[in-house]
């Protein structure tokens, strides 16, 4: 909503009512306590155990002793090298394929279209947590604990993403496609080449969320990994924490390593997640 | 087979690269998510420690439930956590869009600061928070509390008050999410109506009440599922939250899924959690279908 016709215009798009600087004002004051838990984390990470029940946000002295200490004590660049790896390839792997059946079930008629395309829908409705016993028996039996496959594999397709591309795939003419077969280009360079490129903003919000799912995925690679070698960040910090208890800017500075890197995607991509968030939900 | 091929049809041709594009997403979807819930279903109906071949043992897996009372105890917690997380959440949620969608100064800002929690791995907030709940001098909450002169709170260690204070970083971290897609919700209603009630002299609540909620109502049943979906699986706050990751105090925090977990990768009882997952899918599935009628019925 605009600021109602007839008041006088301020700079930075206040309409100067104090109602209005009131609100603006508690909105930031809100914001500040969403992220106060970042700051705290962050905060907590350079200091020292002797100054860790200082609530003074900037450290009287800040190092960066614990998350020297943290890169060589523990696993966690291990850890770290676990999750970019999976996350990566689960992603491209989600991009390609949910991408290639989305364009499929959008562009081509064929008989048991519909069929496909409610089946694989309706895996939206099956829960993970149902899923995970019989993964976790299909691993043990294929000797797949404690592997990256282990990790990936459920989430290599996913129904969400189908759906997303099919809807995407609409707003691509079909005459683009018709006039490309004239010209002899084979099915999956149409796809490919001609289809791809088109549906990149859909394809990038699809990568972020992807990727950050798998980032931040907890109860699947808790159950399937063992070895502490394979760990991914989220189930090492969890162990990691466990075993500092009391060691409160150590764990707090594990927790900020695990956060730091979805802080940056989210600062790079902003637009991007933001978009995607609206046009993934207002859709989906 | 080139010889073949160029005999097909136009649609033929069509159906023949189809099926051979979707010949391994069907694989995929058949091994990974179809007979996972059948075999899932299968296994409820048994008796099995991984170790000696399962037993059927019909319903007995499901009758032990009534009896179970850590399972009724751990049933009432999880839709504690609905009742109690999906009014609050939403009415916060609401209450942001709603001003958000008029502030223009500092607007993307003041967004991403709602918006952040949501992207962050719920695991590292968990303990961020779990910190911030420890007594003076070390948790920041309760320091806050004395700083103002209020009593110190056991916030996890009391079995009264540990279900809520694992839920508020739930809620925290859902938040953004909701903000985002109420507001593109507040977008979308023309501004035209808004300008009919101007001219007729309606107030802003009335204009609130009369207008924004009713032209919402498809956003908001979507936030409401998506939200209660969410809030009836939480398990990465209890499992990082609590002492050893076991719902704790008294079992006062523990959701279905933990008690899932551990039924199944610490008993080893894989038909008994198997079971438990079978009623957390009714469960989902009855609040999915709740949705798509309520989404028809206009």
């Amino acid at each position: 909503m605009n600021a109602p016709a007839g008041q006088p215009r301020l700079p930075f798009g206040l309409s100067g009512s104090p109602g209005r600087i009131v609100v603006w004002t508690l909105l930031f004051l809100g914001g500040v306590v969403m992220i106060s838990p970042f700051l705290f984390m962050i905060s907590s990470s350079l200091k020292t155990p002797d100054q860790i029940y200082d609530l003074r946000l900037i450290p009287e002295r800040p190092t960066l002793e614990n998350y020297v200490a943290l890169f060589r004590d523990s696993l966690f660049l291990k850890w770290f090298v676990n999750s970019f790896i999976t996350s990566t390839l689960v992603t491209l792997s989600v991009l390609f394929f949910d991408a290639l059946i989305g364009y499929v079930l959008c562009k081509y008629d064929f008989r048991g279209r519909t069929f496909v395309f409610i089946a694989i829908l309706s895996t939206l409705m099956i829960p993970t947590e149902m899923l995970v016993i019989p993964w976790y028996l299909i691993s043990a039996h294929f000797g797949w604990i404690d592997t990256y496959w282990g990790i990936m594999f459920p989430g290599l397709m996913t129904g969400f993403g189908v759906f997303l591309m099919r809807q995407f795939f609409q707003s691509v003419p079909d005459e683009l496609l018709d006039a490309a077969r004239v010209d002899g280009l084979g099915e999956f360079r149409i796809w490919w080449t001609i289809a791809m490129p088109l549906v990149t903003p859909a394809l990038s919000a699809l990568a972020i969320f992807t990727f950050l799912g798998n980032w931040t995925a907890f109860l699947w690679p808790l159950i399937v990994t063992n070895s502490r070698d394979l760990y991914t960040v989220p189930v090492g910090l969890a162990s990691f924490a466990g075993e500092n208890l009391t060691r409160w800017e150590v764990v707090m500075t594990g927790a900020a390593v695990a956060t730091i890197p979805t802080l940056i995607v989210f600062i790079i991509f902003q637009k991007y997640i933001v978009r995607g968030v609206v046009l993934s939900g207002l859709k989906g | 087979m080139k010889h073949l091929y160029n005999r097909l049809s136009f649609q033929q041709k069509k159906a023949y690269w189809a099926w051979l594009f979707l010949a391994v997403p069907i694989l995929f979807f058949a091994a990974v998510r179809f007979y996972p819930t059948i075999n899932a279903a299968m296994i409820s109906f048994t008796d099995w420690n991984l170790l000696t071949e399962g037993k059927w043992v019909g319903l007995a897996n499901y009758e032990r439930m009534f009896t179970d009372k850590v399972f009724w105890k751990v049933f009432a917690n999880t839709f504690l956590y609905l009742i109690v997380g999906l009014p609050v959440s939403l009415t916060l949620a609401f209450v942001v869009a709603y001003y958000l969608d008029q502030v223009r100064f500092m607007h993307g800002f003041i967004r991403s600061l709602y918006f952040i929690p949501y992207l962050t791995t719920a695991v590292a907030m968990a303990w961020v928070w779990r910190w911030g709940y420890q007594p003076a001098p070390m948790g920041v909450i309760n320091q806050i509390l004395s700083s103002i002169g209020m009593p110190q709170q056991p916030f996890l260690r009391s079995p009264n008050q540990a279900l809520y204070a694992v839920l508020a970083p739930a809620i925290w971290a859902g938040l953004g999410f909701q903000v985002i897609i109420f507001m593109a919700g507040l977008r979308a209603i023309p501004e035209t109506y808004y300008e009919a009630a101007r001219i007729d002299g309606i107030g802003k609540l009335a204009t609130l009440w009369e207008i924004t909620l009713p032209l919402l109502r498809p956003t908001l049943v979507f936030i409401v599922v998506l939200t209660s979906i969410g809030l009836l699986r939480i398990f990465d706050q209890v499992y990082n939250m609590t002492v050893d990751g076991q719902g704790g105090p008294l079992n006062a925090t523990r959701p279905l899924v933990l008690n899932i977990y551990n039924t199944a990768f610490k008993d080893f009882d894989m038909g008994y959690a198997t079971a438990q997952t079978m009623v957390l899918f009714l469960v989902l599935l009855i609040i999915t279908l709740i949705q798509l009628r309520l989404m028809r019925s206009k």
